[in-house]
């Protein structure tokens, strides 16, 4: 990112230098989200990315059910609201009759994972030209706590007192990397907002997945691991551990997919493929 | 048919006998959509369903054609939230299905009407309930006039009777979902969707406005949102009474009918698509036996012709409804009749057509129950008038008039009113 310095405050020796700032994208208020809690982290590298890439005065945004159902409070660009789930379905109408607009979904597990699996798999499977931010947080965050698709095994939640039995209540889903399979994804990868240099490279994978739709590739996704401490019964620091533990274990970082023809420098892995890839490769490989 | 259709607010321009020479026989579903198509029509999301599947086929053809959005979705669901993305650019969006299909678009229709996102919505009926069959049906009058999704929201819903008229109201259906910012239900049932019937080719395409709405990128201005929810009570409750307001003005502009042979009808028949064709040849059957019949057939499920209907009721001895369900829009014709007159229905269920026969034999029926009233009433008034009253009238019109708290409002509005039910 450029750094937004002040040029006669740069050349007194000493002074202040302004290395760090908000996005005028980001809407200047505090949020409803609960203390810790990742969405904030998301959103604003969201503001930084749309920012640096100049889309805000073109992007159609779709906002989720779920814990970042008002994120149209917090990136003043154009939004609409979408039913549970539907969010890639909505973006798909939005991006066929506007072909200039920059087409952006935030979903959290519950939306994608659960109930929006047929729309998000379809999306995908249409290769529909739209760049779809995934946050994965283990736990219907909104509603009080329940178990999620992706809630690991043994976890506890409001609707799995006991813990998630695999028996019972089936398995955590990767959904980013089934989604990978699809010949219409474009990117697809896997981020974490646990610490600085994470936050790091999950900006840059932001970065590349907007950037594959602004240069016309297809279905662009990016999975964010997130914390939910209150519904997790954790401080925040515990919860960012964890986050860096068990939660990563499930849920592997990395570039999953990059089918993109002209890789930008944009320093989020580079292209599996490549332009002469005829067979997407597929390399779920962890960072961490 | 031996006389001109009349109607109430004319959907029809004039030269009706104009276009006579450029008619051509048209499948309904294939005319509706190509008339979707010559009302600019900019997208089109659809899922197979039987009886409307060449409606989504004739779409997939024409509109890659004319460089427009053709989407065949994954589910109803994708099918209406594309929809519901295309319609808040801006765009003229339509999807169709059939019934149960719009069960499962019935969740965005509610999304659609709390944020006020314009769309065209056609369902050829079939029977139900369940996966029910897919013979014709007007079963889902409920659903499409008091259901589909949660919350307090109406939609209005067109329902014509021929395949010309169903052409006529795709323009108006777009009209009245961009002057209102509502999704718009078009209703036929199986056999419109299905028959072929020579048609003009003749079409309209709404004017164009500039929504200050539409998510169209904020560049110089500042950003839009389209959403329903508020979670703040009083700031919902507002934005409820909003939505009432424009569903009260809906209901005193754009209600639509039609009559046919009411000069000296007696007896009144109320039906609409299908139904009211097989009403227009009971019509001609029952003159022909004595029994003077017209028809008042709704254009506009809701908003209902109520007070149409209503004034309608206090010169008719009896009103027969006839649907192809089990009795849907009777309830409404009863609500706007207030007891005034006996309302009879006669209805096929399953994907079957009542036949004019059978409706003959209704209207018969009917008309014995109401003579023998009018018989009894007029034996009781001479009673009376020899000083024996012993009120027992109230009895006898329960028989034509079913629940007795409907022959209670009756006898109310009777004497309220200082008439005397036994001289009609």
């Amino acid at each position: 990112m450029t750094l937004n310095r002040s040029p006669e405050l740069a050349t007194r020796p000493g002074a202040p230098r302004l290395i760090y700032r908000k996005p005028d994208v980001l809407a200047d208020r505090s949020t409803h989200y609960c203390p810790g809690c990742g969405h904030g982290i998301v959103h604003r590298l969201l503001a930084e990315v749309m920012t640096e890439l100049d889309l805000p005065a073109h992007t159609i945004a779709v906002a989720p059910v779920g814990c970042a159902v008002f994120a149209y409070d917090y990136l003043n660009v154009d939004f609409v609201e979408a039913p549970h789930g539907r969010a890639p379905a909505v973006a798909t109408g939005i991006r066929r009759v506007r072909p200039e607009a920059f087409v952006l979904t935030y979903q959290g597990d519950g939306d994608l994972a659960a109930i929006g699996t047929a729309e998000i798999v379809h999306a995908a499977a249409r290769g529909e030209r739209i760049t779809a931010i995934f946050v994965n947080n283990g736990i219907y965050g909104m509603t009080g706590g329940q178990m999620a698709p992706t809630t690991l095994l043994g976890q506890k939640t409001t609707s799995s007192p006991s813990g998630r039995d695999a028996a019972l209540m089936g398995y955590p889903i990767r959904i980013t990397e089934m989604l990978a399979q699809l010949p219409g994804v474009t990117y697809a990868a896997r981020g974490s907002i646990a610490d600085a240099p994470l936050i790091g490279k999950l900006k840059a994978m932001i970065k590349r997945a907007c950037l594959v739709q602004i240069e016309g590739g297809g279905f662009a996704l990016v999975e964010a691991l997130s914390n939910c401490p209150v519904g997790w019964g954790m401080t925040p620091q515990e919860s960012l551990e964890h986050l860096k533990g068990p939660v990563v274990e499930a849920y592997p970082l990395g570039v999953i997919v990059d089918r993109g023809v002209a890789v930008a420098a944009s320093g989020a892995g580079t292209a599996a493929g490549g332009p002469s890839a005829a067979v997407p490769v597929v390399a779920a490989e962890p960072e961490a | 048919m031996t006389e001109p259709l009349e109607i109430g607010i004319s959907p029809r321009s004039a030269e009706a006998d104009a276009g006579r020479r450029s008619r051509v026989l048209m499948k309904g579903n294939e005319a509706i959509a190509e008339a979707a198509i010559q009302a600019g029509c900019d997208a089109y999301f659809g899922y197979p369903i039987t009886p409307q599947a060449e409606l989504l086929e004739w779409m997939a053809r024409r509109m890659p054609e004319l460089g427009r959005v053709f989407v065949q979705a994954e589910s109803e669901l994708g099918a209406i939230n594309m929809a519901l993305g295309a319609a808040a650019t801006g765009a003229r969006v339509m999807v169709s299905s059939s019934s149960p299909g719009i069960s499962l678009m019935a969740e965005a229709m509610s999304y659609m009407a709390g944020s006020g996102t314009p769309m065209v919505l056609v369902n050829v009926m079939r029977a139900g309930p369940g996966l029910g069959g897919i013979g014709p049906s007007q079963s889902d009058y409920f659903q499409a006039t008091k259901g589909h999704g949660h919350g307090d929201y109406r939609v209005p819903v067109l329902a014509p009777a021929s395949i010309g008229e169903a052409m006529d109201l795709m323009a108006t259906a777009f009209e009245l979902a961009e002057r209102y910012r509502t999704p718009v239900m078009v209703v036929l049932d199986g056999i419109l969707g299905q028959a072929m019937e020579p048609v003009e080719l003749r079409f309209r395409n709404p004017e164009r406005h500039a929504f200050d709405w539409a998510l169209t990128g904020a560049a110089g201005r500042p950003a839009r949102i389209i959403k329903s929810i508020d979670l703040v009570p009083e700031v919902l409750e507002k934005r409820n009474l909003n939505l009432q307001r424009k569903y009260a003005e809906i209901s005193r502009q754009e209600v639509l009918w039609a009559t046919e042979s009411m000069e000296d009808a007696d007896y009144v028949l109320v039906a609409y698509g299908t139904a009211a064709r097989v009403a227009r040849s009971a019509i001609e059957k029952a003159r022909a036996r004595g029994i003077k019949a017209g028809l008042f057939r709704p254009i506009t499920l809701w908003p209902f012709p109520s007070r149409e209907l209503a004034r309608i009721s206090r010169h008719a001895h009896a009103i027969l409804t006839v649907e192809l369900s089990s009795g849907q829009m009777v309830e409404d014709v009863r609500l706007a009749v207030e007891g005034r007159c006996p309302v009879g229905f006669h209805g096929r269920m399953g994907g079957l057509v009542p036949t004019p026969d059978e409706v003959v034999g209704a209207l018969k029926a009917l008309h014995g129950k109401v003579e023998r009233t009018r018989e009894r009433d007029r034996e009781q008034q001479q009673k009376r008038h020899d000083g024996r009253s012993e009120a027992q009238s109230g009895l006898h019109r329960a028989v034509v008039d079913g629940p007795p708290e409907r022959t209670h409002r009756t006898e109310a509005g009777v004497n309220a009113s200082g008439r005397d039910g036994g001289e009609r």
